[in-house]
Parts: structure tokens; C-alpha cells; sequence
């Protein structure tokens, strides 16, 4: 046994070698490949990075690789891994177990489905420490806490008490990695680790791993969809598609002469923060046919609002009175003109969804609302009903946003009806006529929501809002959840609609890069305010407010060359929205630097 | 129906439900146990060997007990010398009424006090919810004494007690479901089409939630059959001598061990006719799911 200690830790540099591994999934037409031969060999302490989209096969890599993969559905099928002179995918599980934790470490995309939620943050670390046994209650908490530290969280002995939903997700996810580097192992492999978290939080994310890794000496697996992330963390790069690898290369060769086609396209998609600078209009990934530039810009708003005010009551005791108050939106105004696009960027929990949500009366808000000159204010659903025509919305994930028993033709067709616009043939032709409108063909109409992938069913929403011929379409996240080449495909749509009808957008994003190629105008937000309001080149090119700036500066940048950010000290997470019933919040007049850029800054 | 218009053009149309019912093996058991109740239930005065009341002599042994399953009485008799198969078959036709009627009632009720409160939150959930509990906390059986003694009892009304003492589980279940439905995108997408109440609660809610109600409307099968023959023990149920499968089984428990058969046939109709409406049920719930097609 000691003989075998001592190989063990000879050979622990954490380097791995992954050679024709292939992953196999059953489906009801026979075993499918989901990973086909894929070979690569991670250096010890360096960090490489799988990328590719959804469905390339680089999460089943991590779970291979891990021996996780859902059973019985997904096996190994042929293929080897090195680490320390053994094979780990023929391991037997009970040394599997020892392999898990000890050499290598996982960290998963959710951080609050990869914690129990009915355990204390201590007593989930602490199982993490001690999972092989043998060590002392004292151990285990001096461990802890130690891990705490190292992972950069305030207050560690406050927080080994604590229960996950009382931490952010960055905070979460600081202790998803202090449990995968509890048994210190050599390799940590992180399948998308900030992908669920704000891009501030994410930034202090990535630079924590660098930090621990060189701290540590440990390698990195990274699996990501984002360059950003790639071009900030990597080494090496592997792009993988269909399963398959495409490239694999150090990480500035990826990015300044990619050899195959499909990293050239995956690069060119990726919406880079800056690019536009000295534009004034939104930009699109395929060149325009007709560049017909000569819009009617119409004097007269779309949409005011003045004030907007969205306050949840918390509540509590027996009699389930209001005991505090969430302040998720406080006192915003803006108009939206016909044939613009008005960008609402923050962080989650900034307020930005629930103002468009306001603005079709989805939830009910305090202020001034009016659309083409009619007040909303206070209107039933079917007094409602005629603005929503000029009004409709996108939501940010297609498949919950459609119904899953619906046929996407009834879908399509379902505001003509509730409006009583169309019915038989006319109806049949209007749908039709809409399919095609968004990309797709009138063939599919009878198909189920779940046939689709994500940006068809991106373009069947697209579709039902347009089904009215609104004036105004707000887009809630509507290309978050997808991959960065139907991003730009479905970005592409959204702005030849514009062009074509003269609608007009609220886009709400988080995504800077991506508001920056969209809008005509930006306001950003945070806190359920708006900081600073004005045209996309005043926003971008001279950001005037702090929180601007450090949204901007949190972007990764899909640039390998640029020097890495350095490590931030302790975490800081959002000041919270909930406020006790009595609390009237500070109200700020803008400033205004000049050309409509107002600024909000506290006095 | 207009909204069918849009799909009925140019497309293959697809196999009617009832023809996709009867391609599943399990579907086409139970449906096949259901009509042959409902046909006993029927054509009793036909089907049935003897009259259901008639205490026969030869029907129990010298010392009095009853007898056995033989050539003469199929299924045995019961203790007064009655055929049970005949009592069996008329029986039928009370099991059908309190089973599907009342127990349809129930369901009925339930589902619709349930949706309502978990859409329309506010004071219709508060009044609606808060009565829902009150039912609950209150002892179904001393409410159906109470009922019963009010009305003379009768089949009918032994149904129409049974329904109001059994909406409540259903009514807490789907408010439950509903509330987390409401929430999910489509149907704020379907508020913010400016759809009506009443369109998304049948076109959108509703068929989430049908596969909870039939689960529960299957289970409430078996479950209101005996209640039935608790009132009736209690003698507030159908009134001796007409028989119910409920009943039969109350009369001779006592004599379980000596005439295992009294209590056994009657049982094991009971759990057939649910299974049957469970089997039905369920492969209904996988028809009407789309995202379930081709993976049964």
C-alpha cells in the first residue's frame, strides 16, 4: 500500500492524457455518438478550454471523463485517459471514488442545484472534506475554513452556518469550488462555471480560478460556449462540433489564425464589446442586401413612461401582512420612438424585466404609462387588449415561453384569434405567410414545440408577436439562452423586421456586446434605477457612470492578447432591494452631460 | 374550434383517439372491463340467473351457512341463501352511478374550485381555499350522516352526498398545480397576447393539468364505492335489499374466514373496474401529451 502511495504521489502533476475516447448515448434508433474519438493532453497547471455549442459534446466529456455520465443511457465506448499512469476509465468504481475528489474536481454550471439546499454551507463542506474519512471534527472545521478563505468569501466562519439561498449565485458558486478543492486535487474541471452568473460576478469567477490555479499548481478543464471566457482562461483550445474536435491549438493561435472554417465562423459571431465605436446604427453579422438607410424617424413617442414604480410586498407572520418591500423598479422614465431600439442593460435583479413586463400591464405598477397617447394605467385585461396590439413581448426562454401540448401553427395563430383578426383560410395564409416571414416553412406548422431547436422555437415566439403587427416588441433576453451563431441569426431577423416594418424594440439584455450591436439607445440600470440613459455611442464610447464603466470592464473579451485582468480583492455582491414598509427611497434628478446622455449619480 | 382550421389543411390526419386507445393492449383490458360492467349494469333483468332478492332454500346448508361457488350458484350465495352472482350484476348498477356519477361530481367540483382559486388568486382563492378547508377539517362521514338523515336516502342522494364529501383532495391538488402553472412563461406569454381567463385556464391550463385528474379521478373509483358501502352499513346508504358491490362486502364481512368467497368476488370487482379506469385513464393522459408520442 505505501509502495503505492508513494507511485501515486511521484506521478501526481495532474497531467492527463485522453486519448480516441468515445461516448455513446442509447436512443429508441440504436446507440448514437455523442463524443467521437476525441484525444488531447491537458499539461500540468495549465488550463484548457473545451469550447463549442450546445449538443458539440463537451459537457459528456467532463462527465466521461469524471465517469459520471447518466446511466444506463451514455457509456464509454472505447477510448483512454491517463492521469498518473492509470487509466481512469477503466478503473474499478470503488477506486473510481478515490480518483473523484482526490485527483480530480468538479465544478457544475448551477451553483444551487449542485447544493443541497436543506444543508448548512459548513456541513456540505465539511462532508467534501471528509469523504474519505478519517479526520477530527476540528480538522474538518479549521479545513473549512481555510477552503472559505481560499475561495476569497467574507466572513467565512458567518457563512459555514449559513443555508445556499441565503448566498447569491457568485457566492454559491464560491463554494461549489472550495468543495471541489477540498481533497486538493490536480485537476479541476469546470463545465460552464459562470455561465448562470452576472458578468460581474463572473469576472471575479474567472480571475478566482486563476488565482487558485496558480496557487495551487493545478490544471483547469474549462468548458464553455463563450470566446470571451475562452480568450481570458485558456492555454490551450479545443473546438469541438458534432462531437467531434475541430481544433486543437494554444489559445492565440486559435484566436489569430483559426485553420478551420467553423472556428472562423464561431469567432466571427461572437459580438465583441467596442467594435461599433464611431457607428450609429446597429450592426449585423450578414451584410444587407439593400442598405436603405432613410428611415422615418417620427417625432412623436411610441411609448412614455414616466415615474414607473414596481414595489413586491414580502409576506409574513400569520396573517400574512406586508413586513418588508421589495423596491424593484423606482421611479423610471424613458419614451421609445417609433422604429428604435431602446436597450435595458443591469444585472439580474436590477429591474429591467419587470419594466417591460410593466409595460404590458403583466404585473401591476405604480407611475405613468402610456402608449401611442393612451394611458395604461390601472386598465382590466380587456381594456387591455386593443394596446396589446401595438405592444407584445419576446421571452428569454422559447421552449417555456410556448405551450408544450400546442401545435406551433396553433401557437402562431393564437393572438389572431384571441383578437378575433383572422379565422379559416385567412387565418391558414396569415400563419403561413408568418412562418416564412421568420425563416421557417409552413411545413412545420403541425409539429410539437419540442421538435424544434432552440432557434426555431426562438423564431416561432419571434413570430406570434409579430402575428399582430405590433408597434413595439419587448425582448426580454431573447438571445440569452441561445448559441452565439443563431445569436447573430436571430439578431439578424429581429433588425431586418425593423428595417422592413418600422417596429420598434425594448431589448432587455445583461449582455453588453450584444446591446451594443442592437441599439439605437442604451439605459442602464441597476438597482431598479437607471444610472445613465443616452444614444449607443454616448454610452459606449464615454460612459460617465462607475457602475457603467465596471459593467463595461466585466465583459470578457474574445481577445487572448489582452493583458488578463487582475485578481480582485474580497467578493463584493448587490446591495439588496428589500427594504422595510416604511423606507422612501432617495430620488436623484439626471444630469444632463449634453446630446440627451443623462447620468444619475447620488449626491 | 376554429382555431382547428389552421391545421386541418394540407396534412395527413392523423388516427382519432379512440383508434389510438384501442392499438394499445392495456387501454383496450380496461376498456374492455368497463363495457362489461356497464353492459351487466344494463341488461341486469336479462343477464342476472336469478332474482336478486329471492332467498333460496336450497341456497344454504342444513346447519344455515351459505354456500359455496357450485354448478347452481356460480359465485355461491350469501347469508341469507341469496345468489350472489345475481346480486353481483344488480349491484353493478349502483357501483357504476356512485363510481363514475358521483365520483364525476367530485372531480368536477374539485377541478373547478381548485383552478379557479389558483388562477384567479386574491379573495376568489382566499373564500374558495379557506371553505376548501373547512370541508376537509370537517369528518366526511358525520357530514354525510348529516346530509343523509336531511334527504330521505336514496341512491341518487347517497351519490350527490358522496360528490360533496369528495371534492376536497382534488380541489388542493390542482389549486396546488395550478399556481405553478400560472407562473410558467406560456402563459404569461398567453396574458401578454391578451388572452382571457377563461381561454388560457381550458385551453392552457387544463390540459397540464389532466394527467393529476385522472390519476385522482381513478383512485376516487375505488375509494367512493366503499365509501358508498360505509353509508350503507351505517344505514344511510342505498337501502337493503338493493345490492351494491360496496354493500355486499359490508353485509358479510363478519364472515370472512368461513365464506372467504362473500368478500373476495365483490372485492375483486371493485379493484377491476378501478384498474380498468386507471389503465384507461392513463394511456388517455399519454395520447393527449404530445411530448409523450413514441415513447411508450
Amino acid at each position: 500500500m505505501s509502495t503505492a502511495r508513494a507511485i501515486e504521489r511521484e506521478t501526481a502533476t495532474g497531467q492527463l492524457a485522453v486519448n480516441g475516447l468515445t461516448v455513446q448515448v442509447a436512443t429508441p434508433s440504436g446507440a448514437r455518438t455523442v463524443v467521437d474519438d476525441l484525444s488531447f493532453t491537458l499539461q500540468p497547471g495549465k488550463t484548457l478550454c473545451i469550447a463549442g455549442e450546445s449538443g458539440s459534446g463537451k459537457s459528456m466529456t467532463a462527465l466521461a471523463l469524471m465517469r459520471l455520465l447518466p446511466q444506463p443511457m451514455a457509456r464509454v465506448a472505447h477510448g483512454t485517459a491517463l492521469l498518473g499512469g492509470r487509466d481512469i476509465l477503466a478503473l474499478p468504481e470503488a477506486e473510481m471514488r478515490r480518483v473523484r475528489g482526490r485527483r480530480l474536481g468538479m465544478i457544475f454550471q448551477e451553483p444551487m442545484t449542485s447544493l443541497n439546499p436543506v444543508l448548512s454551507i459548513g456541513r456540505q463542506l465539511g462532508g467534501a472534506i471528509a469523504a474519505h474519512g478519517g479526520i477530527s471534527a476540528q480538522e474538518i472545521g479549521r479545513r473549512a475554513l481555510e477552503l472559505l478563505d481560499q475561495v476569497q468569501i467574507p466572513e467565512p466562519a458567518r457563512r459555514l452556518k449559513q443555508y445556499p439561498h441565503e448566498l447569491s449565485g457568485g457566492m454559491r458558486q464560491r463554494v461549489v469550488i472550495a468543495m471541489a478543492l477540498a481533497q486538493n486535487p490536480q485537476i479541476l474541471i469546470a463545465d460552464e462555471p459562470t455561465t448562470a452568473l452576472d458578468v460581474t460576478v463572473q469576472a471575479q469567477i474567472l480571475a478566482l480560478i486563476r488565482k487558485l490555479q496558480a496557487d495551487l499548481g493545478i490544471s483547469v478543464i474549462m468548458i464553455t460556449h463563450d470566446m470571451g471566457v475562452v480568450a481570458e482562461m485558456a492555454d490551450d483550445v479545443l473546438v469541438m462540433q458534432h462531437g467531434r474536435m475541430v481544433e486543437h491549438r494554444p489559445v492565440q493561435a486559435v484566436f489569430t489564425s483559426p485553420a478551420e472554417t467553423y472556428t472562423q465562423e464561431l469567432l466571427a459571431a461572437v459580438p465583441r464589446l467596442g467594435e461599433m465605436t464611431g457607428t450609429t446604427e446597429p450592426k449585423r453579422a450578414l451584410e444587407r442586401q439593400d442598405a436603405g438607410q432613410d428611415r422615418p424617424k417620427a417625432a412623436a413617442p411610441l411609448v412614455e413612461v414616466e415615474n414607473l414604480t414596481v414595489r413586491f410586498d414580502i409576506k409574513g407572520g400569520i396573517l400574512q401582512r406586508p413586513v418588508r418591500r421589495v423596491h424593484a423598479v423606482e421611479g423610471v422614465s424613458f419614451v421609445i420612438k417609433p422604429g428604435e431600439t431602446l436597450s435595458l442593460v443591469g444585472e439580474s435583479g436590477c429591474g429591467k424585466s419587470t419594466t417591460g413586463k410593466a409595460l404590458l400591464n403583466l404585473i401591476p405598477w405604480q407611475g405613468d404609462i402610456r402608449v401611442s397617447g393612451r394611458s395604461t394605467r390601472k386598465l382590466g385585461a380587456s381594456a387591455m387588449r386593443p394596446i396589446l396590439r401595438d405592444v407584445q413581448m419576446i421571452f428569454q426562454d422559447p421552449y417555456a415561453s410556448l405551450d408544450p401540448r400546442m401545435r406551433v401553427g396553433d401557437l402562431v395563430a393564437e393572438p389572431l384569434l384571441i383578437h378575433g383578426l383572422a379565422s379559416g383560410s385567412e387565418l391558414a395564409d396569415r400563419v403561413a405567410y408568418l412562418f416564412g416571414r421568420v425563416g421557417l416553412s409552413p411545413d412545420q406548422m403541425r409539429r410539437y414545440p419540442h421538435e424544434f431547436s432552440g432557434g426555431q422555437r426562438q423564431r416561432i415566439c419571434i413570430a406570434r408577436a409579430l402575428s399582430l403587427s405590433p408597434k413595439l416588441i419587448v425582448a426580454d433576453e431573447s438571445v440569452a439562452a441561445l448559441d452565439v451563431s443563431i445569436q447573430a441569426q436571430v439578431l439578424d431577423l429581429l433588425q431586418d423586421i425593423q428595417d422592413e416594418t418600422g417596429i420598434a424594440y425594448l431589448f432587455i439584455s445583461h449582455d453588453m456586446a450584444v446591446v451594443e450591436q442592437i441599439s439605437h439607445r442604451v439605459a442602464v440600470m441597476y438597482m431598479g434605477r437607471f444610472v445613465e440613459m443616452g444614444s449607443r455611442a454616448q454610452i459606449f464610447e464615454n460612459p460617465q457612470h462607475d457602475y457603467t464603466r465596471k459593467l463595461m470592464a466585466a465583459v470578457p473579451v474574445a481577445d487572448p492578447s489582452r493583458p488578463r485582468r487582475a485578481f480582485m480583492e474580497k467578493a463584493e455582491d448587490l446591495p439588496s432591494p428589500v427594504h422595510a414598509l416604511d423606507y422612501t427611497p432617495p430620488r436623484h434628478a439626471p444630469r444632463d452631460i449634453g446630446g440627451g446622455h443623462l447620468v444619475w449619480e447620488a449626491r | 374550434m376554429s382555431h382547428m382550421a389552421v391545421e386541418t389543411e394540407r396534412s395527413v390526419p392523423a388516427p382519432s383517439i379512440p383508434a389510438r386507445l384501442l392499438r394499445r393492449p392495456l387501454a383496450l383490458t380496461g376498456l374492455v372491463i368497463i363495457a362489461v360492467v356497464v353492459l351487466a349494469a344494463i341488461l341486469a333483468p336479462w343477464l342476472a340467473p336469478y332474482d336478486p332478492y329471492e332467498q333460496f332454500f336450497e341456497g344454504l346448508t342444513i346447519e344455515g351457512a351459505p354456500l359455496p361457488p357450485d354448478a347452481q350458484f356460480w359465485f355461491g350465495t350469501d347469508l341469507v341463501g341469496r345468489d350472489l352472482l345475481s346480486r353481483l350484476i344488480y349491484g353493478a348498477q349502483t357501483s357504476l352511478v356512485i363510481g363514475v356519477v358521483a365520483n364525476g361530481i367530485a372531480v368536477t367540483i374539485g377541478s373547478a374550485v381548485g383552478i379557479s382559486a389558483g388562477y384567479f388568486r386574491g379573495w376568489v382563492d382566499t373564500v374558495l381555499m379557506r371553505f376548501t378547508d373547512l370541508m376537509m377539517a370537517f369528518p366526511a362521514l358525520l357530514l354525510a350522516i348529516v346530509l343523509a338523515a336531511i334527504f330521505r336516502p336514496s341512491l341518487w342522494i347517497v351519490a350527490m352526498v358522496i360528490a360533496m364529501v369528495n371534492w376536497v383532495q382534488i380541489a388542493r391538488v390542482t389549486y396546488t398545480e395550478t399556481r405553478s402553472i400560472a407562473e410558467r412563461d406560456f402563459v404569461v406569454a398567453e396574458r401578454a397576447m391578451g388572452a382571457g381567463a377563461g381561454r388560457i385556464l381550458f385551453r392552457h391550463i387544463l390540459p397540464h393539468l389532466l394527467s393529476t385528474i385522472i390519476v385522482w379521478a381513478t383512485l376516487g373509483i375505488a375509494t367512493t364505492v366503499l365509501l358508498e358501502a360505509t353509508l350503507s352499513f351505517l344505514g344511510i346508504g342505498v337501502q337493503p335489499p338493493i345490492p351494491s358491490w360496496g354493500n355486499i362486502i359490508f353485509e358479510n364481512q363478519t364472515y370472512f374466514t368461513s365464506a372467504p368467497w362473500l368478500v373476495f368476488i365483490p372485492g375483486a370487482a371493485i379493484l377491476a373496474l378501478a384498474l380498468a379506469f386507471n389503465l384507461v385513464g392513463d394511456a388517455l393522459r399519454d395520447i393527449l401529451d404530445p411530448t409523450q408520442q413514441g415513447r411508450h
